[in-house]
């Protein structure tokens, strides 16, 4: 069980792996045969060992057969030379029968007697070096036996030495050589060997050998050679009988075979190596030996034969050749087969280890890659826990602020209100710190997805501003916002990311910095300007670089006038900003053109402060999630360290880059850049209203002095009041502007006249006090000036005492306090010159009452299936004043919303049977798209006002997951709540529909 | 005398309700519904936990009837017990949900017996809410009847 288990696991786990892969990849060959690995091994070795075997048998062979060869051409030149060097002596022995015959028998009387025979044959013995020695025996009758004794005068004796019995015939040798001189007057006929020859010799008149015998005197072995000797010529073709007549005598010789063979092997070379025997093989059965030892041990393997002719017909010799010693072990062919058995059998290791390491390491890979798989699975996993944890503890976490506000709206004491007021800023911090882990882990799991749509940048970095005004104040911060006029007024973009990221930028700036200032700036990224212009633009500004030294000490061209970390950011490049800028608002319409033909602009954003920077070694940390430059950091600043690394996420997300640049104690600036679409003029004037704050125009064509020592920081005021509609114009002082004021008193037209006079603090207690309010004062009495401009002082923090002194001086018209917004300035001035109708406020909403408010009147319809849900939805709908309907299933519903439906929203539940709530939806907006089609043809004509039917529809659903949301978007519904209903929640999702629709019903 | 009486009424609903929460079988969705019963509305939590009462029988029932089935129906069994529990959760029966929750994992899962025991867990779940709303709307009902007579 365990085994099949683990089995099929695995099984499983590959396949995962290969869809993962995404293509089917197969195992290679050497995986697939794992198991046979072994076994091919053993198959090598087994067969390489075969080979080798092979090998070593065909050299061994081929040696034996070269051996062999060897042998028998040995053999058979000893032979040849053995039978040459016999039938020189037999033809010498020929001769020499020859020579008795001529001088014996044909000179009468003989011309050789024992004397001559001996020295001739002595000093021709070299001539027959095999023989021993020759003799001759004459053939006497046994009837002339007593002449022949008597005229020798010694008498025949047999081989035994004894006076020779009465034959037939007698051959008592007559002549004979000196080394054999004791064969003399011995019969030759009475040895049976030689009687035998004798007889054979006359008959054929051949030499003819004897069998091998010992010699007498040497006790070799050795032969007898005989001769005839013919008395008379024969005829030609003699018969038997007439040679036996015609013989007159034999000469013999003794042939010394063993002293033969061995002299004749000394010549030769390899005689070592080799064994010779010479037999004589004339009776078949019983050879007899001529030479050698019989019993001479050698190679009895291997032999070879060669015939002998000795010229003997009748006598048949051979010799016998074998090796002195056994074929040695081929060494070679021993070593050969062993080198290549172990080559084979290293190759074979090394490809079986080879194949074996290809194994291990793909299996390593696949293991590699399953773990792989699972990590990414498990990090994904993680993620979508984190992100699921962050929703659950996010409904609760509302649950308890609705409460806490609430509870803030009843009668407390102020220790109970301290308490819950507490509880509740807890509350928003620690579900600021879920929404932020929630982002990270929805970042994380892909899920984050930024919307497309148009948006006043602008007002939302004002709106980010006002957040940290308090805060700035508080610490004495100047905070400014700045956007270069090239930046489109609209833009398309996902705005509340956007809104986190400057948030979060701001929000660490803001608590790391305890002085100066901070400064958001932004401007479209790609503006090379000459830098001709920007001179040229600082004369025509004049003597803006005084600015510089307004006091002894230390000052940089910053917004506050302490120094910032990132130089590139200071006045100088800040100034061709502002240039470019002048420059296109002159004229150029062209760029305008040129700029909206693209589709997208990149926006460069920085974020400067003077606060404490990063420390050098942390800086390369800082967007590591949960990392802050120090454990100190998190100590005396909190926070968690995410805010970072989420920004650096949502700015990529955004087709950006952020990046900073960090001085300890001097300050950071931290810039990213971003894409957004640009929007078309059609969509650009549909959206603009529900979207951005709408700022007052009644403002337009006023003109204001700005008067402040800083450039940055006029360039800022000026940027508000231009988008007011204003003309602004700066001075450096108030002497300058006051001056300008002056002038203009005397009606010269080229300046202009200020309606306001707007006052940065720091120049006013810096300059004359009186001054201006006295130039004021005259002009006033003077009356050359048909309207006083109103004077304003802006401040970022004022004392109670400097207000009162500001009030005295003249500024009795109002004090803007910075940070400057828009809306803001808007405000004031609206105060300041009373044009008007106070902006419409929106006062702090408190849920409850509000959705009340929101839902009174209204008529909803409930679409659930569940009845007691049904209920209960109504009863909690009709709670807040609203006319409830029910319908029991989509189809109900969709029964109800023929059009024209009275209905001004409708929730829906999800799961449904026969009819869910998505097809329910997707049928109402078909309907809708109808009649919206339909009444767009009658009322074609067209007034501007476009009354489409869309019924708000929202989901209702008890849980609440990412895929069902987008679903619910995706067939039309225009958001979800919560099931069972949470009044924070209803509120959030009603409102949203509810609240730009103005109410209508009166 | 009546106003003692509904004072020690009242002290015995809340001590009721409260350990309803205690137990877990109600929570604060319940408090939600209790709060929308208001005098244009007096008798929404008892009309309320009527219907659920009458919806959940009615879905015991059926539950009961296709597990008892030889190849169980799962996907009836999943809407089924997916509006019990809806109904559930409206009026805040909360270990009830749960029960719902685990009988929807096992039948996610085709395991009948699991399915089997969950469902039981449901029908006892139900029993205990049931008994102890009665026990609710009794007192509510006596507490009414008192106020009137006053």
């Amino acid at each position: 069980m365990g085994p099949k288990l683990k089995q099929s696991y695995h099984h499983s786990v590959t396949v995962k792996v290969n869809e993962q892969m995404g293509t089917k990849r197969g195992y290679t060959f050497i995986q697939a045969n794992r198991a046979w690995l072994p076994k091919f091994l053993l198959l090598w070795v087994m067969v390489m060992a075969f080979l080798s075997t092979w090998i070593y048998k065909k050299m061994d062979a081929d040696n034996k057969v070269r051996r062999k060869e060897v042998l028998s051409s040995m053999c058979d030149q000893r032979a040849r030379m053995l039978q040459d060097q016999f039938s020189v002596s037999v033809n010498h022995v020929h001769a020499l029968a020859i020579l008795v015959s001529t001088f014996h028998y044909y000179k009468d009387p003989s011309a050789i007697d024992q004397e001559t025979f001996a020295e001739y044959t002595a000093r021709t013995a070299f001539e027959r070096p095999l023989l021993s020695g020759v003799a001759y025996a004459e053939r006497v009758k046994h009837s002339e036996r007593e002449k022949f004794e008597r005229q020798h005068g010694w008498t025949i004796k047999t081989m035994k030495r004894e006076p020779s019995p009465i034959r037939d015939e007698y051959a008592p040798v007559i002549f004979s050589q000196e080394t054999v001189s004791y064969i003399e007057s011995l019969d030759m006929m009475s040895g049976e060997e030689d009687r035998e020859n004798i007889l054979r010799a006359r008959a054929t008149g051949k030499a003819v050998l004897t069998s091998p015998f010992r010699l007498l005197g040497s006790h070799h072995l050795g032969v007898v050679l005989t001769f005839p000797v013919y008395k008379s010529k024969l005829p030609p073709k003699p018969s038997v009988e007439e040679r036996i007549e015609a013989t007159a005598g034999y000469l013999g010789g003794a042939f010394d075979v063993e002293s033969l063979v061995e002299n004749l092997l000394g010549q030769l070379a390899g005689n070592q190596a080799i064994l010779v025997n010479v037999y004589d093989i004339t009776n078949s059965s019983d050879h007899l030996i001529m030479y050698g030892h019989q019993n001479q041990d050698g190679d009895l393997a291997l032999l070879h034969e060669s015939k002998l002719d000795f010229g003997d017909p009748f006598r048949k010799h051979q010799m016998i050749c074998r090796y002195h010693q056994k074929a040695p072990t081929s060494w070679t062919a021993l070593t050969t087969a062993f080198l290549f058995f172990v080559i084979c059998l290293l190759v074979g290791y090394i490809l079986y280890g080879a194949a074996i390491h290809i194994v291990k390491v793909e299996d390593d890979f696949h293991e590699m890659q399953e773990l792989m798989v699972r990590a990414e699975a498990a990090d994904v996993a993680k993620s979508q826990f984190l992100a699921t944890v962050s929703h659950e503890i996010r409904t609760p976490m509302n649950g308890i602020l609705g409460m806490l506000a609430l509870l803030l709206d009843t009668d407390l004491s102020s220790t109970q209100r301290d308490y819950a007021q507490t509880a509740q800023v807890c509350g928003k911090a620690l579900i600021t710190l879920i929404n932020e882990v929630l982002d990270r882990a929805k970042i994380e799991a892909g899920k984050l997805e930024l919307e497309t749509v148009p948006f006043d940048l602008r007002s939302i970095l004002d709106d980010v501003l006002s957040l940290f005004s308090e805060k700035s104040r508080n610490k004495g911060l100047e905070l400014a916002v700045f956007v270069s006029d090239k930046v489109p007024e609209m833009v398309m973009g996902d705005p509340g990311r956007f809104r986190q990221i400057i948030t979060n930028l701001v929000g660490n700036s803001v608590k790391f910095t305890e002085r100066g200032h901070i400064f958001v700036k932004v401007h479209v990224a790609e503006n090379p300007k000459p830098k001709d212009d920007a001179k040229a633009e600082i004369r025509l500004n004049g003597g803006s670089d005084e600015g510089a030294l307004i006091s002894g000490s230390r000052q940089f061209n910053t917004l506050s006038g302490y120094e910032a970390a990132d130089e590139r950011n200071s006045w100088d490049s800040f100034q061709h900003l502002v240039t470019a800028e002048a420059l296109r608002n002159d004229a150029s319409e062209k760029m305008t053109v040129a700029g909206e033909a693209s589709r997208s602009v990149t926006l460069m954003v920085s974020v400067e402060d003077t606060g404490i920077g990063i420390p050098l070694i942390a800086q390369d940390r800082v967007f590591t999630p949960f990392m802050q430059a120090d454990s100190s950091t998190s100590r005396n600043y909190g926070g968690t360290g995410i805010g970072l690394s989420i920004t650096k996420c949502l700015v990529e997300l955004m087709g950006g880059h952020i990046s900073f640049i960090s001085r300890p104690q001097v300050g950071s600036t931290f810039s990213f850049t971003t894409v957004f679409g640009r929007c078309k003029k059609a969509s650009h004037s549909d959206t603009k209203k529900s979207n951005a704050e709408d700022l007052p125009s009644g403002f337009r064509g006023l003109k204001a002095i700005v008067v402040d020592g800083k450039p940055v920081r006029a360039a800022v005021t000026r940027y508000h009041l231009k988008r007011l509609g204003m003309l602004v114009e700066v001075a450096n002082n108030v002497k300058i502007a006051a001056s300008a004021c002056g002038k203009n008193g005397s009606s010269c037209g080229s300046k202009i006249q200020p309606d306001i006079v707007l006052v940065e603090k720091d120049s006013w207690l810096s300059g004359e006090d009186g001054c201006l309010s006295l130039r004021m004062l005259d002009l006033k009495q003077n009356g050359h000036v048909f309207k006083l401009p109103k004077m304003i002082l802006l401040a970022t923090n004022i004392t109670n005492a400097e207000l009162e002194k500001a009030k005295a001086a003249g500024f009795a018209d109002t004090t803007i306090m910075k940070p400057l917004r828009a809306s803001m300035v808007a405000a004031c001035l609206q105060q300041v010159l009373g044009t008007g109708k106070s902006l419409p406020g929106k006062g702090i909403l408190n849920g409850s009452s509000v959705l009340g408010s929101l839902l009174c009147g209204k008529r909803i319809l409930v679409v659930d299936d569940n009845m007691v849900n049904r209920r209960v939805a109504a009863g909690a709908l009709k709670k807040f004043g609203a006319a409830v309907e029910c319908a029991e299933s989509g189809k109900a519903a969709l029964k109800l919303l023929q059009l024209p439906h009275s209905f001004d929203a409708c929730f829906m539940d999800i799961q449904m049977p026969e009819m869910d709530g998505f097809e329910a939806t997707r049928r109402i907006r078909m309907l809708e798209s109808q009649a919206n089609e339909q009444m767009n043809g009658d009322t074609n004509k067209g007034s501007g006002k476009k009354d489409k039917w869309h019924l708000p529809i929202l989901a209702m659903t008890a849980d609440v997951i990412l895929a069902t949301y987008d679903e619910c978007l995706k067939c039309g519904m225009d958001g979800y709540v919560s099931k069972p209903f949470e009044e924070e929640n209803l509120y959030q999702a009603v409102a949203k529909f509810f609240k730009t629709k103005p109410i209508s019903d009166s | 005398m009546n106003h003692m009486a509904i004072a020690a009424l009242k002290t015995q609903r809340r001590n009721l309700v409260q350990s309803m929460f205690d137990e877990g079988v109600l929570d604060n969705q319940f408090n939600q519904l209790q709060d929308l019963q208001d005098s244009s509305n007096p008798n929404f939590v008892e009309e309320v936990i009527a219907l659920f009462c009458n919806d959940a029988e009615r879905i015991i029932t059926e539950l009961n009837r296709y597990l008892n089935d030889q190849n169980v129906d799962f996907s009836k069994l999943d809407s089924y017990v997916h509006q019990l529990k809806g109904s559930s959760s409206s009026i805040g029966a909360y270990r009830l949900k749960l029960a719902c929750v685990n009988l929807r994992q096992a039948s996610e899962e085709r395991n009948k017996e699991e399915c089997a025991g969950a469902f039981n867990s449901i029908r006892r779940e139900y029993y205990v809410v049931r008994s102890k709303l009665q026990v609710l709307m009794q007192l509510e009902r006596h507490i009414v009847n008192l106020e009137n007579q006053q």
